[in-house]
């Protein structure tokens, strides 16, 4: 798979910058505002499908086949949560958990009722993440994927709710943690509560981690706000897909509180290794090989220790 | 009073901070100690050991700045990661030495900007979240006026949280919902309805344990009713065990 050209990459990035606050509308709004289809990254059902970062048109069977990278650019489309699931874990083995949980207006905040009915119609999920049990490389795990599709995958109460107890089940089953984040942050329209949530994750990882148990997150396009001050950063190993935004605060809040421009590749997931916050940027189609290797290694450990412990 | 007008309360230049209540709490008890042993000291961030009623304890605060020179020296209250690290250090030393934690919150958010971002602001919250949240030490936290998202929650995984009458807390500005909310950031006052984050609110959810009444000369009585209501607190919390101790802490968070 070719790598992304600088050039095609830094215009990848301008345009990032300039739609950061799409990021947090539905698609649907988006479709509204009669934006350019071009400055939207989600994949649409026709046939042929414009790459928006090298312009080539891609025959959109071509592009399914090759895990929705561009196959002239390398450029890692968003995908819905489910396809991921389907990408990451063994064929079948995937069983969701909490998938009946679903958000409401608890703070009876303007237009939410709405944009939550909206984002259950246009994902066809009921929440921006789904959990579950998997076996990633025959290793039972707890798999956890973030859908952008979902209010732009915000975190509100249900959201920490089901990533909480993936956390709590894993801990008690003494199983790995996998999630791939992608996130707006905090969801505004539950104020505080999703504020909370916050707090309510890391303490269920923090447990999780205490008991000795391996806990991977995998940053994808675009993991910032709340979402990563809290547990997109608490991984004991963080990997990210290629040219990843993530970030606390989002490039144009950034360049509207210091009002200068911002360094090229700024917040991209090459831009975090490089400052020591992510251990390693994985190819999407390299994932699952380099998920079931880094779980194998740790179960491995577990073995081990098992069996000292019968020994003694 | 609308929830703007808390808003604006919780601005107001004039009102006490951080340094304020510790001066006036700890006296000259109050030892600062700098700097988070890995880039910087962080002065929107005030930390050091100071006794109560003979006791030691930790404080930390998230400090403001009282005039124009000491605000741009505090950075107005928002932290670089340095700051939440710094804060950190305090706490694992305050749990080394058995000492609580007590936390004054007062700031607009962590801050937004490019050093911010390089030396990681998002894993730097993350890492107070978890780790306050094993904390085998009490701690209470204090939002003296303002609570801006992830940067205030960073001081604030504690044993109970207490606000201010006039303080709030949230989980954007009011003017970062309006202009995501109505393309207007000028709809300042709606959009702080919307967001519940008046102490009142936020006792009725359940998010904060008590609300601080602010008497009309807030130099009054105030301090000294405020040293006597943590002392006996932590008295309370000093006396539970460690590992209840952070159980309960855990399911005060689990409930949301």
């Amino acid at each position: 798979m070719g790598s992304c050209s600088q050039d095609s990459f830094c215009k990848w990035v301008n345009r990032l910058n300039k739609d950061i606050f799409n990021f947090l509308k539905p698609k649907n709004e988006l479709e509204n505002q009669g934006e350019n289809p071009e400055n939207r990254p989600y994949i649409p059902e026709e046939l042929w499908i414009k790459c928006p970062v090298c312009k080539n048109v891609i025959l959109s069977s071509d592009l399914a086949e090759n895990n929705k990278v561009c196959p002239g650019c390398g450029y890692h489309f968003r995908i819905a949560a489910r396809q991921r699931i389907e990408m990451i874990a063994d064929e079948g083995s995937f069983v969701e958990m909490d998938a009946d949980l679903t958000s409401s207006n608890i703070l009876d905040f303007p237009d939410y009722t709405r944009k939550l009915k909206n984002a259950k119609i246009n994902s066809g999920e009921n929440e921006s993440v789904i959990t579950g049990t998997a076996t990633i490389g025959s290793q039972k795990t707890v798999l956890g994927v973030m859908n952008s599709q979902f209010m732009m995958g915000t975190m509100g109460t249900v959201t920490g709710e089901k990533i909480t107890r993936a956390f709590e089940y894993a801990t008690e089953n003494r199983l790995p943690v996998v999630l791939f984040t992608v996130s707006g942050g905090a969801r505004m329209q539950e104020g505080i509560l999703s504020l909370m949530q916050m707090a309510k994750t890391s303490g269920a990882v923090k447990k999780h981690s205490d008991a000795g148990l391996l806990y991977i997150t995998v940053l994808t396009d675009p993991t910032t706000g709340g979402v990563t001050a809290s547990f997109a950063m608490e991984g004991d190993i963080i990997l990210a897909e290629p040219h990843a935004l993530v970030a606390f605060a989002g490039p144009r809040v950034i360049e509207q509180t210091i009002r200068q421009k911002l360094p090229k590749d700024f917040q991209s997931a090459e831009f975090l290794v490089e400052k020591g916050f992510i251990d390693a940027v994985v190819e999407r189609a390299d994932l699952r090989p380099t998920l079931a290797r880094l779980i194998r290694m740790h179960t491995a450990c577990e073995n081990i220790q098992a069996e000292e412990g019968k020994a003694e | 009073m609308s929830a703007y007008d808390h808003v604006t309360a919780a601005r107001a230049n004039d009102r006490p901070t951080a340094v304020d209540y510790i001066t006036r709490i700890f006296g000259d008890s109050f030892f600062e100690l700098h700097g988070d042993r890995r880039f910087a000291d962080d002065k929107a961030v005030i930390g050091g050991i100071a006794e109560l009623n003979g006791k030691p304890v930790t404080v930390i605060g998230l400090e403001k700045g009282r005039n124009l020179k000491e605000r741009m020296e505090r950075n107005f209250g928002s932290a670089h990661p340095e700051g939440y690290r710094k804060a950190l250090r305090l706490m694992k030393q305050a749990e080394k030495f058995h000492r609580p934690v007590i936390c004054f919150v007062d700031t607009s958010g962590a801050y937004c900007g490019i050093g911010a971002e390089e030396r990681g602001q998002g894993q730097a919250i993350a890492e107070n979240l978890m780790e306050m949240m094993t904390l085998r030490t009490p701690v209470l936290s204090i939002f003296i006026g303002e609570g801006g998202s992830g940067g205030a929650l960073a001081l604030a995984v504690a044993d109970e949280v207490w606000m201010l009458e006039n303080a709030i807390y949230s989980v954007i500005s009011p003017e970062g919902c309006a202009s995501i909310l109505w393309k207007d950031a000028g709809k300042t006052a709606e959009a702080s309805e919307c967001l519940k984050l008046t102490a009142q609110d936020l006792f009725e959810l359940g998010v904060i344990e008590r609300i601080i009444r602010e008497p009309k000369d807030i130099e009054s009585k105030l301090f000294d009713s405020m040293k006597n209501l943590i002392a006996k607190t932590l008295d309370k919390k000093s006396a539970i065990d460690p590992d209840t101790l952070i159980q309960n802490r855990y399911n005060r968070f689990r409930k949301f």
